[in-house]
């Protein structure tokens, strides 16, 4: 254990000490042996910076980008070669990776599974999110009742899952400790086997990520609520307007751009959802989504082909989300 | 300020309404650490919200055989004790496993042979008879008493030593610090070029970033493990190292790393940097002491989410890491432990919390930092 914690400790240090000092030589022998000072001729020495100062962004942006070169832009393309290819990436096969795909019931119910996942998942976080921000906005305990809120967001998918697994329990026999069957029980139903239940069972793993999620929103929202100009506010009240009337006519339509984002990023996120359905049913009882069934067909089948094509319909997905976002940037920076 | 004039109803309504929202969005985490802390015993027996509650025990106690007695004047007594002073308090107790609440605690009870026994509330067991005790067996006697609540850290020091936490816990810390803080330094760099240097295709540059924001890590997955077998054949390193993990999310924090830092950096007054480049200090000098230094809350607030994020991921180390060789990172380990000991709730509910409690200190301690992050990030 402690030879351990040494080991990590000097292999942090030199991880870190070693990209810090990346940036501190490159700029200390682009100074050094690009300088001017030497030159005596002014053309030359404004030759000698111009070059100089020419190389210095590229020493600054390099890493980023080659970094992201290798780990997103080439995989993108990658991934598009992979998933015309058989198993071991070795002969061509045209589209019978996505035909495969696309009859095959795992991926069918992945597929159905994600859409009801885009649909519920995002609107349901961002409506509690829009509720709770809109109704802590003027409490007094407000603050502490959006950090309660907020505090799940820390939570990992992983450690999440263990919260609600409990939750969910079921025994069969003898008093029932899982929260929901208590429920139940005292209501006079019946427990049940609730991770295995069809359909139910893929809104249960849905709760856990709107309960991760409307903390998210609810930070957003608040924000944008506070935005919302005073005297709007306080013309709809001198009108009469009651509360309800308020949130739908007055803040809703101010905020709604914000609105859209705050959904946008959380349907992102869903499409790519893993580690809950991979730590909760991995898959079983029809709760099967795009992310994990990639997972499977890479790491339990070890097929690269069809793991590239499941990979590539992923990113299709968020295409649509990507190009917007790009053509926003360049007309900001225009 | 609304509701000043507003009904007293709607306003209760409203703090009851936010009140069971935040129970609803607090219970589940409560149960956990409340469960966390119970013994094994009563995790599997009873709900953690009934762990304040004490729980009924029924028991059978052997009284000590006729060696035991004193005389005391005539009578003679056996005396001893059901069980320690307050680790329970008896309520009832009879004869027979069918008759439990025969007598109360307290009673003095004249049994068929005459003889007087006495047990109360504290456990002590008195028996007195006139005549000398000549049994060589002791007499059964069946009671019920009440456990108050017990609370135990014996589940997280089970977790930790034998369950491989601890270790994944070291493993977990050897991934998150250095793939916190390359990303930072890389992209610090990188915002500062686009932000104040001119140079040709920034501009592409810019806009590739904001698109790759969006860019799904699963599309990564093969082509970079394949990159990282590839290489390991070539120079003979580890396919799956620490190395390879640190750069694979440096690579997936990168695009939100450099278009928070740009943002915040390009929103920087731009006469103090044009002065500074005025009395000839170069790029780097301006970055190292000027523009840095001003970055602060930006390099914090990034810093939390990617902090936050490698912590708790689980994909990319799965991947890039694996679940042998004592690499296995803290959400691997809990994954492994929900397939293998998934009805042990003592095992799980403590190894979780584990996990959760840095994410939940950074994230309590820099909640502000951690907020206007996520604003710059998304409201753009």
């Amino acid at each position: 254990m402690i030879s351990q914690i040494i080991t990590a400790s000097f292999v942090i240090a030199l991880a870190i000490g070693l990209s810090a000092l990346f940036f501190v030589g490159s700029n200390f022998i682009l100074d050094r042996f690009l300088s001017s000072e030497s030159l005596t001729s002014d053309m030359d020495r404004q030759r000698r910076d111009k070059l100089r100062e020419g190389i210095r962004p590229w020493i600054f942006v390099g890493p980023a980008v080659l970094v992201l070169v290798v780990y997103l832009v080439y995989p993108v393309f990658a991934s598009l070669i992979y998933s015309l290819q058989d198993r071991n990436a070795n002969g061509f096969v045209g589209l019978a990776n996505y035909a495969w795909a696309f009859g095959n019931d795992g991926f069918q119910i992945a597929i159905r599974n994600n859409i009801l996942w885009l649909i519920i998942v995002p609107t349901m976080s961002t409506a509690f999110g829009l509720v709770i921000a809109y109704m802590t906005d003027r409490l007094w305990w407000g603050q502490i009742a959006r950090t309660l809120v907020f505090l799940p967001m820390a939570i990992s998918f992983v450690g999440a899952s263990v919260i609600w697994k409990f939750i969910y329990d079921y025994k069969g026999s003898g008093e029932e400790i899982g929260l929901l069957n208590a429920v139940v029980m005292a209501l006079g139903g019946e427990p049940q086997a609730w991770i295995s239940l069809e359909p139910w069972n893929n809104i249960l793993l849905m709760v856990i990520l709107i309960w991760i999620q409307t903390g998210f929103a609810m930070v957003i929202l608040g924000a944008a609520i506070r935005g919302v100009p005073e005297d709007t506010l306080e013309a709809a009240i001198m009108e009469g307007a009651n509360n309800f009337q308020i949130f739908f006519k007055i803040v809703i339509p101010q905020i709604f751009g914000t609105i859209v984002v705050v959904w946008t990023t959380i349907t992102i996120l869903v499409l790519k959802i893993f580690d809950i359905v991979f730590a909760m049913t991995n898959g079983q009882w029809e709760t099967q989504v795009l992310a994990n069934f990639m997972y499977d067909q890479l790491f339990r089948s070890g097929d690269i082909g069809r793991g590239s094509a499941v990979a590539i319909v992923i990113m299709l997905a968020v295409t649509p989300v990507m190009i917007y976002n790009i053509r926003r940037a360049r007309m900001e920076n225009q | 300020m609304q509701s000043a004039n507003k009904l007293p109803l709607a306003t209760l309504a409203k703090h009851a309404t936010v009140f069971l929202l935040v129970l609803l969005w607090t219970l589940p985490t409560l149960g956990l650490l409340i469960s966390s802390v119970r013994d094994k015993d009563s995790l599997t027996t009873s709900g953690w919200w009934t762990a304040l509650a004490p729980a009924e025990r029924n028991e059978v106690f052997r009284t000590p055989t006729a060696e035991a007695q004193t005389q005391s004047g005539d009578v003679f007594i056996i005396e001893d004790r059901l069980f320690d002073e307050g680790a329970r308090t008896l309520d009832s107790w009879g004869q027979r496993p069918t008759d439990l609440t025969a007598n109360q605690a307290g009673d003095v009870v004249t049994l068929d042979d005459g003889t007087l026994m006495t047990l109360t509330e504290s456990g002590q067991f008195r028996w007195e008879s006139d005549e000398p005790f000549t049994h060589s067996r002791g007499q059964r006697v069946f009671y019920i008493s009440q456990v108050p609540p017990t609370f135990t850290l014996n589940n997280y020091e089970e977790v930790l030593s034998s369950e491989g936490v601890g270790r994944a816990f070291i493993n977990t810390l050897t991934v998150t610090l250095p793939a916190t803080f390359i990303p930072i330094l890389i992209a610090a760099f990188a915002a500062y070029a686009l932000a104040w240097m001119n140079f040709p295709g920034r501009l592409w540059i810019l806009a590739g970033i904001v698109g790759l924001l969006v860019v799904p890590l699963q599309i990564s997955l093969i082509p970079v493990l394949r990159m990282y077998t590839g290489l390991s054949g070539i120079f003979g390193w580890e396919a799956k190292s620490y190395g390879g993990v640190w750069l694979a999310h440096t690579g997936f924090g990168l695009p939100l790393a450099v278009y928070l830092l740009r943002n915040y950096m390009a929103g920087l007054p731009k006469e103090v940097m044009e002065s500074a480049r005025m009395d000839g200090a170069s790029h780097f000098e301006v970055f190292r002491t000027i523009v840095l230094p001003l970055s602060i809350p930006a390099l914090a607030s990034f810093a939390i989410f990617q902090f936050l994020w490698v912590w708790n991921d689980l994909l990319v180390a799965l991947v890039f890491l694996g679940q042998g060789e004592g690499k296995t990172v803290m959400t691997a380990q809990l994954v492994e432990l929900l397939g293998s000991r998934g009805d042990n709730w003592e095992i799980l509910t403590s190894g979780a919390f584990i996990t959760m409690l840095v994410p939940l200190v950074v994230f309590v301690s820099m909640q502000r930092y951690f907020v206007r992050g996520l604003l710059a990030g998304s409201v753009k």
